[in-house]
């Protein structure tokens, strides 16, 4: 393997990491809140769809977005009345948000494109373009720095940034302002929180507003930006891996960082090489892509590290009388 | 909040879940320019105006029972079994190991040894969720989640480069021998000189299903062990106090689970395809978390919320024949049944509670 392929292979996981870490902000947010949330799943198929649907249709890549965060804080909107409200059962609410995502997304699709539940290909403006950072032009001459810089570092789109960013914003938030101390607070002990006189379903909505937005990024990054279009069940379990990484990050936002960009990277590697020959071993492709779900099994079961979750998660806040 | 009388709480609230459910899904089929009360008409034709109809309607109606009584067993203990489909697609494999071992003599032979294969397959996918959960406290909706995607990977596997006969491209097994043909429910009216449901797929399982409501139904409450996993799943303070073991009822109720959700498979892989197809459980396992909840875990409601669930799949496949609203819409309304009668109890019970608290 040479230099230009682990290039190739590091650029193909950054652009397969970005819906991850966004999704798994997206699930942070919510769960550091105490809101458990398994439709992350459900809300990035939504958002992709209709940010396919809405660039596709209006030629604006912009407007897709748009749509799509909108869509997918629809979808946040019903999991918070269910959650927060109607002091439901969050996984329930997940799992219906999920399956309402999968036939909405698919009979909308099918009844308005007629294409068997994709959306037409994006082309031009209707798709992110590649971001060329400042700098690739002057570094490229060094030897390795350069070629690295001008691979894995720069020409990603816009969303690949954005969400890269949010890793060291979501850590400000939550580690050193007053609202991500009430928002952690109100995971782990809303009582107190409800006695300091600060609300507590408000913090529990602003939290599932903020992961509606995030997996509405997501959604759209992955059919505008890494693909070109809307195809069905395009998410393909990335909401459930990004629930993995979650726990996978024992809910930080730097960890969270590193647990996806490791997912990101085993996709890549299973993409370019579905039959992993390792010289005395032949790793089929089965393996690879039952790589996380099987890392998750174990993490959970506290074998490497210990998963701690929030103490008050899933669980809705009945004020005393 | 007001206590709701008996009669409101097992049949008022699914029922006003069930209409706010279709009265969404009705206004969907408007806004994609569709007619909802011709749909209707065509999937109630479809599924249930002729004995063709019924036969599948019966066949879907069948998993669905199977799969709605594993969430349900599971849910009497506390314990939320996202894993079905995962369990039932293992149960599969259960039912292909045992059909392609032996030149079975009849049916009669090789069905009782499916059955003890698809339980068992299907309560082993389940018992390493349960036993993670009761030992090291892994949370048991995340692991079955992550074993539906590895139950999915490893028949992947499995059917590409073990279980694919030589020169075949299907990712399948090869056909079970004839003799492991499950009698259909056609031919079992056509042996008392009715004529019912010429070419459908309904078959005996069906009525292995309504035993196995019975069989549960003994079970949950008419048993110590029934006893022990309902005082677990209310109370898990209690019932320890009460010297119930809490990682025992976690594995036996979970193990009760997927054994119930691996015999779909007698249904669908052995009565049905006669060979082991790639995602053989077709999302069955999912439907079985909003048949249970929809059936109030009770049998009977099991039952009735398998056959409408049945109805609404054989409806749904008619729907794509003869209109142009897809398939899909199925999984629409499921969703919204999940939420209405899961996720959103109270907002249907609460206005309700007032209702009958105001008398």
């Amino acid at each position: 393997m040479d230099y230009a392929t682990i290039l190739q292979i590091l650029d193909s996981a950054v652009r397969l990491m970005t819906p991850l870490l966004l999704a798994c902000l997206a699930g942070l947010y919510s769960e550091r809140a105490g809101v458990f949330d398994i439709g992350l799943e459900g809300k990035m198929l939504m958002a992709a769809f209709s940010a396919a649907a809405t660039a596709a249709v209006t030629g604006s890549v912009w407007l897709g977005l748009v749509a799509g965060v909108l869509s997918a804080v629809a979808m946040s909107l019903i999991h918070g009345l269910a959650a927060i409200t109607f002091r439901g059962n969050q996984l329930i609410s997940g799992v219906a948000i999920n399956f309402l995502a999968s036939g909405l997304t698919m009979l909308l699709g099918q009844s308005w494109f007629g294409l068997g539940g994709r959306t037409p290909s994006l082309e031009g403006a209707a798709r992110f373009s590649p971001v060329t950072l400042p700098g690739t032009e002057a570094l490229s001459g060094i030897p390795v720095l350069g070629p690295f810089y001008a691979e894995v570092v720069s020409g990603h789109t816009a969303l690949v940034y954005v969400a890269a960013l949010l890793v060291p914003g979501t850590w400000w938030l939550l580690y050193r302002t007053r609202f991500g101390l009430r928002l952690r607070a109100v995971g782990e002990n809303p009582a107190s929180v409800d006695t300091a006189g600060v609300s507590v379903p408000r913090l529990r909505w602003a939290a599932v507003a903020i992961c509606g937005v995030l997996t509405g990024l997501a959604g759209a990054y992955l059919a505008t930006g890494l693909s070109a279009g809307f195809v069905k069940e395009m998410t393909a379990g990335r909401g459930y891996i990004a629930l993995a990484a979650l726990i996978f990050a024992n809910w930080r936002p730097w960890r969270a960082l590193g647990a996806t960009f490791l997912f990101g990277l085993m996709e890549a590697v299973a993409n370019r090489y579905p039959e992993l020959d390792l010289g005395f071993v032949t790793i089929p492709s089965m393996v690879m892509s039952a790589l996380p779900y099987l890392l998750t099994v174990i993490i959970l079961a506290g074998f490497i590290g210990r998963a701690t979750p929030p103490r008050a998660g899933g669980e809705p806040y009945v004020k005393e009388r | 909040m007001t206590r709701l009388p008996r009669w409101a709480d097992l049949v008022l609230v699914p029922l006003i879940s069930l209409a706010l459910a279709f009265a969404i899904s009705a206004l969907v089929i408007l806004s994609i320019g569709q007619n909802p009360v011709e749909a209707l008409k065509v999937m109630v034709t479809g599924a249930l105006g002729s004995s063709y109809g019924w036969g599948y309607t019966l066949y879907y109606a069948t998993n669905f029972i199977f799969t709605g009584l594993a969430v349900a067993v599971a849910a009497h203990a506390g314990l939320f079994n996202i894993g079905a489909e995962g369990q039932a697609s293992l149960g599969g494999l259960g039912v292909a190991l045992v059909a392609l071992a032996l030149p079975w003599p009849h049916w009669g032979v090789a069905l009782p040894v499916a059955m003890v294969g698809a339980a068992l397959f299907g309560a082993m996918w389940a018992f390493i969720p349960a036993i993670l959960q009761a030992k090291r406290g892994s949370h048991i909706v995340i692991t079955t989640i992550m074993f539906n995607f590895l139950a999915a990977a490893l028949l992947n596997w499995l059917l590409v480069n073990v279980l694919r006969p030589p020169g075949s491209m299907d990712p399948a097994s090869a056909r079970f021998p004839e003799s492991t043909q499950l009698p259909r429910l056609t031919d079992m009216a056509a042996a008392v000189g009715i004529e019912w449901g010429k070419s459908t797929p309904a078959n005996i399982s069906f009525l292995i299903a309504l035993a196995a409501c019975v069989l549960v139904w003994l079970l949950i409450w008419r048993t110590p062990l029934g006893y022990e996993i309902r005082a677990f799943g209310r109370s898990e303070r209690a019932a320890l106090y009460a010297g119930i073991r809490p990682a025992r009822i976690i594995v036996i109720a979970m193990m009760i689970s997927g054994g119930l959700a691996g015999l779909m498979a007698i249904n669908n892989v052995m009565g049905e395809a006669g060979r082991l197809l790639l995602n053989s459980a077709e999302g069955a396992g999912f439907i079985g978390i909003a048949v249970a909840l929809m059936g109030r875990n009770h049998p009977v409601g099991i039952v009735l919320a398998a056959l409408l669930f049945g109805f609404l799949y054989q409806g749904g496949a008619e729907l794509a024949l003869w209109t142009s609203i897809p398939r899909e819409l199925i999984v629409v309304i499921q969703a919204l049944v999940i939420l209405f009668t899961g996720a959103l109890d109270n907002m249907v019970r609460m206005p309700l509670g007032r209702l009958f608290g105001a008398r």
